[in-house]
This record gives C-alpha cells, sequence and structure tokens, in this order.
C-alpha cells in the first residue's frame, strides 16, 4: 500500500505547452542544442541575407516574364500553338475524369493542378511587351472579365473541362475502362497533334522547351517501366541464354554514363543503321528509355528477390502458370515494395532529359542556355537558371511527395 | 495411385520432341541467341560498310599521331605535341581525380548533412531537409553549369579575393598553400620506417605478455579474447609509439620535412601554392553537392533502419549516447549503408562525364575531341566505354564480395 501512495506522489512528467514550450523542446532542450540553434541561425540569416540582396538589388527578373513562352514551348510556331492547347484539352478531359471516378489521390493531385490553372486564371496581372525595348512589365488589370475571356481564352476552357470531366466522372463511374484506354490512347493521339501532316507539320527539331522535357521524360517514364519489369523477369529466368544476354545487357547500361548512350543515338546509330535517317527526338527518346530501363530493371529485381518462395509456389499449386502467377501474385507484391525506387528513377531520368541540350535539342535547358548566349540578355545567367531550377524543382518534388502518399495509400510496410 | 503414376510415365515416353518442354526451352533459348547474334552480325556489317564508304577503318594506330590540342587541366606534363593516346590518359586521369576528390566531400558533406537530417534540434533538421530537397531535384548539368557561372562571375586574377592570407580566389582559378618537400624529408622518412618497426614490435611484446599470463585460459579455445586484447594493445601502444617518434624524428631531421607554400599575388596573377581551375572547382562543387544529397539520404535511411528498439536496449543497459551510437547503431547501419553508398560513388563517378558544361577536360571530353579531329568515332567510342564499364565492374565486383564477406559475418 506505502508503494502505492509513493506513485502518487511523484509528479508527473512536465510537458511544456504553448509555444514557448514547443520552442524548449525543440531547439533549446539539451544545452548543445541551443549552441547549434544559433549557429544554424546565424547561417540561415547570412544564407537569407545574401540570397534576399540579389534577388531584390542586383537581379533582373524582365528576362523572365518576356521569355515565358520561349521556356514552355522553345521554337514551336507560334501560329501552331493551339495544338498544344488541344494537347492539354485532351490530358485535362482525361485528368478530370479519372479524378471523379478513382478519387483518392488522383483526385488530391487534380485538384492540386486544378487550383495551380485556377490561379493562373484569375490573378490580375497581365505581361505587357513594351514598344520600345525587348523588355517586358507586368501590369494590373482591373477588367478582369475581359482578360478571362479575351486573352486567357484557352486556359478558361481548359480549367472548364477539366472541371467538366470531374463531375461528369463522378456521374458514370463505368468509364473506367474508357479512361485507362484514353490514357493508353493519349500519348501517340499527342504526338500525333503535335506533329501534324501536310504543310502545317512542325518538325520535332521545332519542339522545344518545357514542352520538349516533358515529352521525353514522359515516354521515357512509360516505356521504360514495363520495359524494365520485363529485363528484371529476363535477368530471373532460369533459362540461361536469356538470363545472360539480359544481364549483359544491365550491367553495360548501368556501367557507362547516360551521355555515352545519349551520345552514341546521336552519332553512331547513323553508322550502324544506315537504311533512313531515324528523327533526332525519336532517337533521344529511344536512348534515355533504354538507359533508364536498365536501372528500372534492377529496382524491380530487388523486389522480386524479396518475395518469398512460397508465393510462386503457391502460385503453381493453384495450377497458374508463369505468365498468371507472375502478373497477379508476383508482380504486385514486388512493385508495391519497391514504389520509392521506382519513383526515384522517375525522378532521375526527368532530371536526365536535360542532357539531350548536350546532343543539341532544345529542351528547357537548352532554351535558357540559348536565352543566355542571346546578346539582349548579356549576364541574366543566374535568373536563368534559378527560374529552370524550380521549374525543374516543382516537377521532381511533386513526384516525390505522390510517391509517398501512393505508398502511404497502399500500405507499404504496414502488412 | 500406380496406374496415375504409370500413365504418366507412358506419356513422358510418348511426347513427341516438338512438344516437350526440355526439348523446347533449349530450341527457345538456340533461336534467341541466334537472333542476337544476327542483329550484332547485321549492326556490324552495316558498320564496316558505312566506315568502308568514308575511307575509315577500326584500327587504333592513330593513337601515335600528334594531338594538337591543349588540355586545360592535367596531373601529368602534357603538351599539344602529344600523342593522342598521351592525350586521352590525361583524360582519365582527369577522371579519376575528380571522381576520388568528389566522393570524399560528397561523404564528407552526405554523413553531416544526413547525421543533421535526424537531429533532434528542429531547425537544423529541417535545414538539412530543404538542402537535401533543393539539391537532388535539380538536375546536375544545372547545377554545374550555375556554378561555373558563378565562379565566373567573381573578380579578375588581378583583383582575386584573399581569404586569411592564405587562399586566392578569383575567376579562373582558386589557389591553396601547398606542402612542399624539402631536403629534410628523406631523413623524416627513415624515422617513419623505424617508427612503423618499433611500432609492430610494441604489438607482439604485448601480444606475448599476455600469453604469457593468461597461457592456461588460452587453452580452453578462448581465441576471441586474445584477439581482442591483442588490437587492444596495437591500439593502446601501436599507434602512440608510431606518433611519438614520428614526431621525434620531424624535430631530429635536419631540416623540417615540409615547408608550406603560400600562394602569392604578383602584378596580375597569383603564383606559388597549390592552384586548381574554375572547372575542375565548379564541377567538383556541382558533383559533390548533388552526390551529398543522395548520400545524406542513404545514411538517414540507414541510421533508421536500425530498429528503436535496440537503441532503446542500449540504453536500458546503461550504454551512453556516443556509446550507443558508436557500438551498437552503427555496426548495424554501416553493412545497410555501404551498398547504396558505393552505388551513389559509381553515380558520381559517371556523373563526371558531364564535365563539358564547366570546361573540364575529363575522359568524356577529350574523347570527344579526339573523335572529331580524328574522325575516329567508333575506336574511341569504344574506348571511352571500356573505360567507364571497367571503372563501374571493378567496383561493383568489389561491393558484391564485400556484401558476401558482410553477410557471411551476420549467420
Amino acid at each position: 500500500m506505502e508503494e502505492q501512495v509513493d506513485i502518487q506522489q511523484i509528479k508527473p512528467p512536465t510537458y511544456a505547452k504553448g509555444p514557448v514550450g514547443w520552442l524548449r523542446e525543440n531547439l533549446f532542450s539539451p544545452w548543445y542544442n541551443a549552441i547549434l540553434t544559433c549557429v544554424a541561425l546565424l547561417f540561415l540569416y547570412f544564407v537569407f541575407k545574401g540570397l534576399l540582396t540579389w534577388a531584390f538589388t542586383e537581379a533582373e527578373w524582365n528576362v523572365i516574364p518576356a521569355n515565358l513562352q520561349l521556356f514552355a514551348i522553345g521554337p514551336y510556331p507560334r501560329d501552331q500553338v493551339y495544338r498544344i492547347w488541344i494537347c492539354l484539352y485532351i490530358l485535362s478531359v482525361l485528368l478530370g475524369l479519372s479524378a471523379g471516378v478513382w478519387r483518392g489521390i488522383v483526385q488530391r493531385w487534380t485538384i492540386v493542378v486544378g487550383s495551380i490553372l485556377l490561379v493562373f486564371l484569375v490573378i490580375p496581372f497581365e505581361i505587357v511587351q513594351r514598344e520600345d525595348s525587348h523588355l517586358v512589365s507586368i501590369e494590373f488589370r482591373f477588367n478582369l472579365i475581359w482578360l478571362i475571356f479575351e486573352s486567357r481564352r484557352w486556359l478558361l476552357g481548359d480549367v472548364a473541362l477539366l472541371i467538366g470531366a470531374f463531375f461528369l466522372g463522378q456521374r458514370i463511374t463505368r468509364l473506367r475502362p474508357w479512361i485507362l484506354g484514353g490514357w493508353v490512347l493519349s500519348f501517340p493521339i499527342i504526338m500525333f497533334v503535335l506533329h501534324g501532316f501536310g504543310e502545317n507539320a512542325v518538325q520535332t527539331s521545332m519542339w522545344g522547351g518545357l514542352l520538349l522535357t516533358l515529352i521525353l521524360a514522359v515516354f521515357g517514364i512509360v516505356v521504360s517501366f514495363p520495359l524494365g519489369v520485363f529485363l528484371a523477369l529476363c535477368r530471373q529466368s532460369k533459362l540461361p541464354a536469356i538470363k545472360w544476354v539480359s544481364t549483359f545487357y544491365i550491367e553495360t547500361v548501368r556501367g557507362v554514363p547516360l551521355i555515352t548512350i545519349l551520345f552514341m543515338g546521336s552519332v553512331l546509330i547513323p553508322i550502324f543503321i544506315p537504311y533512313f535517317t531515324i528523327d533526332q527526338v525519336l532517337r533521344m527518346m529511344v536512348a534515355i528509355t533504354l538507359f533508364s530501363a536498365a536501372y528500372m530493371a534492377e529496382n524491380v529485381r530487388g523486389g522480386l528477390q524479396a518475395i518469398p518462395r512460397g508465393q510462386h509456389e503457391a502460385a503453381q499449386a493453384v495450377g497458374l502458370n508463369y505468365v498468371q502467377s507472375m502478373m497477379f501474385i508476383v508482380l504486385p507484391q514486388a512493385l508495391r515494395s519497391v514504389i520509392p525506387a521506382i519513383v526515384g528513377q522517375f525522378i532521375a531520368l526527368f532530371k536526365d532529359t536535360s542532357l539531350v541540350y548536350i546532343i543539341g535539342l532544345i529542351d528547357l535547358f537548352g532554351v535558357a542556355k540559348s536565352i543566355i548566349t542571346n546578346p539582349v540578355w548579356l549576364g541574366r545567367h543566374v535568373e536563368v537558371y534559378i527560374f529552370i531550377a524550380l521549374i525543374y524543382f516543382s516537377f521532381c518534388y511533386a513526384m516525390s511527395k505522390a510517391s509517398q502518399e501512393i505508398e502511404a495509400d497502399l500500405g507499404v510496410g504496414k502488412h | 495411385m500406380y496406374h496415375a503414376s504409370n500413365t504418366m510415365a507412358q506419356n513422358s515416353t510418348n511426347i513427341p520432341f516438338w512438344r516437350d518442354t526440355r526439348v523446347l526451352k533449349v530450341l527457345f533459348q538456340i533461336l534467341f541467341l541466334l537472333g542476337v547474334f544476327l542483329l550484332a552480325g547485321i549492326l556490324y556489317a552495316n558498320m564496316l560498310k558505312g566506315l568502308e564508304s568514308r575511307g575509315l577503318n577500326l584500327k587504333l594506330d592513330f593513337l601515335r599521331n600528334e594531338a594538337g590540342f591543349d588540355v586545360s587541366d592535367s596531373v601529368v606534363e602534357y603538351a599539344s605535341s602529344d600523342t593522342y593516346l598521351k592525350s586521352f590518359y590525361v583524360g582519365v586521369l582527369n577522371t579519376v581525380r575528380v571522381s576520388l576528390v568528389g566522393i570524399l566531400c560528397a561523404t564528407v558533406l552526405g554523413l553531416f548533412f544526413g547525421i543533421a537530417r535526424l537531429s533532434t534540434n528542429w531547425l537544423v533538421r529541417n535545414i538539412a531537409a530543404t538542402y537535401i530537397e533543393i539539391f537532388r531535384n535539380v538536375p546536375l548539368l544545372l547545377q554545374i553549369v550555375f556554378w561555373f557561372t558563378v565562379f565566373g562571375s567573381l573578380p579578375a586574377a588581378n583583383n582575386s579575393i584573399e581569404l586569411f592570407n592564405a587562399v586566392y580566389i578569383n575567376n579562373r582559378s582558386i589557389h591553396f598553400p601547398s606542402l612542399q618537400q624539402t631536403a629534410g624529408f628523406s631523413s623524416w622518412v627513415g624515422y617513419l620506417y623505424a617508427a612503423a618497426i618499433l611500432a609492430i614490435i610494441s604489438v607482439f611484446v604485448l601480444a606475448l605478455i599476455f600469453y604469457r599470463k593468461h597461457a592456461e585460459r588460452m587453452k580452453e579455445g578462448d581465441d576471441n579474447r586474445y584477439f581482442m586484447h591483442i588490437s587492444r594493445a596495437a591500439k593502446w601502444s601501436a599507434v602512440p609509439v608510431f606518433l611519438i617518434v614520428a614526431i621525434i624524428g620531424w624535430f631530429f631531421a635536419p631540416e623540417s620535412p615540409f615547408v608550406l607554400v603560400r600562394p602569392e599575388f604578383q602584378r596580375f596573377n597569383v603564383v606559388g601554392g597549390i592552384r586548381f581551375s574554375a572547372s575542375f572547382i565548379s564541377l567538383l562543387i556541382g558533383l559533390s553537392v548533388y552526390t551529398s544529397a543522395f548520400i545524406a539520404e542513404v545514411v538517414r535511411s540507414g541510421i533508421q533502419a536500425v530498429s528503436k528498439g535496440q537503441r532503446e536496449a542500449a540504453r536500458a543497459v546503461g550504454l551512453s549516447t556516443g556509446q550507443t551510437l558508436r557500438l551498437i547503431v552503427l555496426p548495424q547501419a554501416v553493412p545497410i549503408i555501404i551498398p547504396p553508398l558505393t552505388s551513389q560513388y559509381l553515380n558520381l563517378a559517371k556523373n563526371s562525364s558531364l564535365a563539358a558544361a564547366a570546361g573540364y577536360d575529363d575522359l568524356f571530353r577529350i574523347g570527344k575531341t579526339i573523335m572529331t579531329q580524328a574522325g575516329k568515332e567508333i575506336p574511341v567510342f569504344a574506348m571511352i566505354m571500356v573505360n567507364y564499364l571497367t571503372m563501374s565492374l571493378t567496383t561493383s565486383a568489389a561491393m558484391n564480395w564485400y556484401n558476401s564477406w558482410v553477410n557471411r559475418i551476420k549467420r
């Protein structure tokens, strides 16, 4: 009994509350953390002071709004821009429908995309090209209605389609297979729309900017994934010939830098395949995909190896053949466990597309380089680099966040 | 039962060979290999035809011709009158140099930010997280070009920035003080040999003394203890003995073995000390900062992979924070960290092929120059590939060996 009394007499541990308590717990709790905090604050002070002074006094940001279109689409003919809007419409409809049908993560991310578009739609400022110089000014517009319905018609249509498709998708859930089919078909359709045919055809050498970066990245991601899974399965195969050929391929590709593969695609392919000239952009797409597939294969192999033998044996025991057991039993588990690695590979691929600049394509990085070399924008290197770094960063960061959400949604590591 | 197995046996004898899976497997593989070889053969034939039509061949004798171009950073003596082979060799050395220094810097930075990422201090933790997120989500090419631009915006050589009267920085290079050997160096090396011998002797003596003292217990087969004591003796006697003799040697040598040579500012330029070009430094910063963000994540996940219970148990038996880290967490975290760490090192070495973006003459850039000058795309390209492959494959072979070694100990 005495002991019980003792326990009751012990005071509960004090949990500090409020902002002061939070500060004490997170910044000053053992003595050395207080020192660390001071050092960190000093560091932040100098970094921010330097950055902000530069950004507001020395930097001339005019180069960004003046070249916004160039960043977005590069040298794509200005009178053909409607085609890019058509592609965006296709994607918006598909995205809206998917968000309505599947809800969950897709819906959350569609809302993010939609809100960004909406902000661009209603922001009451407009970039105006000055008549006397290459400079632009950003002007405030009172007449928002005019702005939206006149100069932002295309964007308005896009947002409207996105929202409309979303509500349509919510009503009609049996659209699922059609939407999936739509996504699969969207890529060739978009390529066709962008390229066109006949007199107005836009050669791929005119594709550029973020548009080209996205095309290269999306193609690479979409094709390298199944290819990587296929290579991984080949490497795990019991047939020695197939196993060794795929191992040889994977290890060779992983052993050399991407730039050598791109270079091979650019310089050596015409020597090896002289029958016809293959489009430069297409060659780079294939090179990036083949490179990425080898890494993807290794990631997938990691997942395959983590699947216990019992799963294979159980699949065989219930009479599934090889394809069935892989499709329904092994791969779903293996891929789920390596989602972070796969998305990491996607992010790497997205960043790696900047290397096509070295081969001579005008992707986002290439556009930045060409703007810098323009004497009009002399000395505006750092501003341009920071701007495109922000673009790359937003895409990569969004991908890594999405991967974390998918992981949480699938409950990886919980089962 | 008997009946079933009997029919099966009969079936296996009656199956025609085109439906026998064993035969089919072999047949399929043969066809597959034939396809692969056929494809390779067609490509090879095309290449030969293409080369012939342009009057080229695959011979490597052009490597003995004069290169005729300069290389900006070279570790060894090199002039434009040297051969292509020599220039290629310079490129290989440059790649190795920037990779090794980059690996060192990236490891230090990565360890620092990886550990800072796990700090209990909210501010430190978030600064580290921001650093990691920024630098791993922006293309390396962009980062290298960015640092090169920043370097280029520094003052010119005649206005060099001076730090601590020892380091000079300008838009083309950075100068550090260097250590130069003097006449006293060789006699100091003699002292170093003596120090090493004395250190080894001291370990043997201590081991012998210990063996005498515990001879009985040794017979019971407690080998582990013996090795533990020897390693302790090495730590407490060999290292101090070596250091003491080396230091004594430093003072007894006729001259101080090294002198510190500071770079000096003369009229228009900085002379003396050790010079690194802006290209090298901006490539180095780009590579190591980019890779360090990945290494930080590797370190963080490695440390977090050691389950929390291990740490709590260590605390429960009374180990201090330092001891917990050194004796419990790190021995378990390091085997997890090493494989992804090596692949990051390999990535760094391969990414050094972006050197051209900073104007640094690495293997790939020099290779490209040779290609265009000599018009020998395929042989030079093959040489570049072989170099990178050797680098990667030897490292990953060493890695596999290390991995199996670690896992052998574990089980």
